[in-house]
């Protein structure tokens, strides 16, 4: 995983990581590593601890579900929007992954203590605004915003 | 309660030397599932689990851990005990389950954290 900070027109900072699949040694630092950045930034430490649960699930996600993807943050003025945008399968199901308990995660993957099936509604319960855009087979993006006031 | 009565109360070991022992540990959460403690936001917690992957130490980097017991006599490999003391966690292991270790700790007067 590499991060890749930028400076853009549209966002104060963005910044970019790939998530691997099934790579649980790195999976994970792209978060950590948005939250040091917005920690130097000056964010409230609620606002940041919403952020970095809400993005480390996320993270996961990508890297126990999909066969790899990218995380994309863009940091703004009022908040914060962070991407994830993987290469598949895609969820079948967006109402049945969002139940609690819900999980399709596999043996490798639970015995890491993933898998609880509460992965989304905690990415929910901690933004202000998440978004799922997602069929079977195709490609899934997760995006979620979160208010810094 | 310190992380230094929960090593007594719990016949802990330390598991790095600099460990600091004398913070204080106001509440605690027990789970082996890391989505579960993933919902301990609101506050510094204690964690007692019985995982020992690389994952549980980056949690940390995500919500405020006093520190982390292990539980059922389990320790973490080497490199795992070392991002802990990078970033100054302090992580103990102890020999007794999780039921037992709850409570223990709830007896003596360690409340569960708000959720």
């Amino acid at each position: 995983m590499r991060g890749h900070l930028s400076n853009s027109s549209e966002a104060e900072v963005d910044l970019d990581f790939t998530v691997p699949e099934k790579d649980f040694n790195t999976a994970g630092k792209g978060s950590s590593e948005l939250k040091n950045l917005l920690k130097r930034l000056g964010v409230d430490s609620d606002v940041l601890r919403r952020i970095a649960v809400a993005s480390y699930e996320a993270e996961i996600n990508v890297a126990a579900h999909s066969k790899g993807g990218v995380m994309k943050s863009a940091v703004h003025d009022d908040l914060i929007q962070v991407s994830f945008i993987d290469d598949g399968p895609g969820i079948a199901d967006i109402e049945q992954a969002m139940i609690p308990g819900f999980s399709t995660a596999d043996d490798l993957v639970r015995e890491l203590g993933f898998g609880a099936g509460l992965g989304l509604p905690n990415i929910q319960k901690n933004s202000d605004a998440m978004h799922i855009v997602s069929e079977r087979g195709s490609s899934t993006l997760l995006e979620f915003f979160i208010f810094f006031g | 309660m310190t992380l230094r009565d929960v090593v007594a109360l719990l016949e802990a070991e330390v598991l790095y030397p600099e460990a600091d022992l004398e913070r204080d540990v106001p509440c605690a959460f027990a789970s082996d599932m890391i989505s579960d403690i993933l919902m301990c936001t609101k506050e510094p917690t204690l964690l007692l689990t019985g995982l020992t992957n690389n994952q549980v130490i980056r949690l940390s980097d995500m919500i405020d851990l006093t520190g982390i017991v292990f539980v059922r006599g389990k320790k973490p490999l080497q490199d795992v005990i070392e991002m802990a003391a990078e970033r100054g966690l302090p992580i103990i292991s102890t020999k007794f389950t999780l039921y037992r270790c709850s409570g223990i700790l709830f007896n003596a007067g360690l409340r569960s954290c708000k959720i």
